[in-house]
């Protein structure tokens, strides 16, 4: 069964009272409930199908309702070819995603264009959004995908919440032009 | 005129008692629901528990050192022509005097980078190569990356470590003889 007791952030403990920081409380609640927008345009997305399943059941990780709409999701998980002209759609899912958000590359496709390196298809989706983590696999089997969404958690976790409010990752939005 | 053998023939017929009450269909929906909770659980509870492999299942490359500890790799670059994504890149280089028991042949590959994100492991370099080099091990996934920096495997991660190797002994009677003599050469260390 999946661990439902998980360890209390690190904090101060005494009789009837414990002390953490908030950073900490707010990681742990983001980690266990990631709502993932699956944007799947090709065989990958086939093998998210197989994860979400029942088999490997990705709600066990707190992922329990995917989100079909971009407003409410935590996480793009981007799984297929994206052609170019897709680039743009893409681009506008994810600036419609409201902070934090997260973005996992499914996929040779997603991450590197894979074997389509032609004039149609974009050689990685990092070219137009910024990408957390990236799976490798054409496809790839359903354990990378959720050891992928583990790394997710790990930096959603580990996230301060003021890292948005960041220089350094203003200047990662402005690298993308994303406002 | 009918269209299809599987048209139904829409009843207008009166329910009956028992089928008015709803009674029965929902005991028979719990049923069924129930009959769930005493059934073999589907769900494989992923990083604790790990699901068997298919022996032939490809996954991350490895690059093959032969019985005595040598690299197979000659850098012909046959498994970089067949790869359709063009993930593999090499250069090659000549085997010094007294590099005999690092490089299996008199050239070897000094670089021997593949692009993880690229690859798609279809096994075609497997298939190429002709000294038997590169294999895609059935038994390691290959692992998610933060960042871009991370995804090319260079040869200090896809080299087959010298501890997997099987001892010499065991495999004497499978050597060739240039085999035996280099053996020989490594173990006396005259070279």
């Amino acid at each position: 069964m999946v661990e439902t007791n998980l360890p209390a952030p690190a904090g101060i403990e005494g009789p009837g009272f414990f002390a953490t920081a908030l950073d900490n409380v707010v990681g742990m609640a983001r980690k266990n409930s990631l709502w993932p927008l699956p944007f799947a345009t090709s065989c990958c997305g086939i093998e998210f199908m197989a994860t979400m399943a029942s088999h490997y059941d990705l709600a066990r990780f707190g992922s329990e309702r995917p989100s079909f709409s971009p407003r409410q999701a935590d996480l793009l998980m981007v799984m297929g070819t994206i052609a170019k002209k897709m680039g743009p759609v893409l681009r506008q899912t994810y600036e419609q995603m409201a902070e934090p958000r997260w973005v996992l590359s499914v996929g040779a496709c997603a991450s590197s264009g894979g074997i389509f390196d032609t004039y149609s298809v974009l050689q990685g989706i990092d070219r137009v959004i910024p990408v957390d983590v990236y799976v490798p696999g054409c496809p790839p089997r359903p354990e990378q995908i959720i050891e992928g969404l583990l790394k997710i958690q790990q930096l959603a976790e580990s996230e301060s919440t003021r890292r948005r409010d960041s220089e350094e990752y203003k200047a990662l939005l402005e690298s993308y032009k994303i406002s | 005129m009918q269209l299809t053998s599987r048209s139904k023939r829409v009843s207008n017929k009166k329910l009956s008692l028992g089928e008015r009450l709803y009674l029965p269909a929902i005991v028979g929906g719990l049923g069924i629901t129930i009959k769930h909770f005493f059934k073999k659980k589907a769900t494989i509870q992923y990083p604790e528990e790990q699901r068997p492999m298919s022996s032939v299942y490809r996954g991350l490359h490895v690059l093959k050192r032969d019985e005595v500890g040598r690299e197979r790799c000659t850098a012909c670059g046959l498994c970089a022509v067949a790869c359709p994504a063009e993930a593999i890149s090499m250069i090659a280089a000549e085997r010094q005097p007294g590099e005999e028991h690092l490089y299996r042949e008199e050239k070897y590959a000094a670089v021997y980078e593949i692009n993880m994100l690229r690859c798609i492991f279809c096994g075609l370099c497997e298939e190429a190569c002709p000294k038997s080099a590169i294999y895609l091990q059935s038994d390691k996934l290959a692992p998610s990356f933060f960042s871009r920096a991370d995804v090319i495997y260079g040869k200090d991660r896809l080299v087959q470590s010298m501890e997997t190797i099987t001892s010499a002994k065991s495999l004497k009677s499978g050597l060739t003889t240039s085999d035996r003599y280099v053996d020989k050469v490594w173990k006396d260390g005259k070279y």
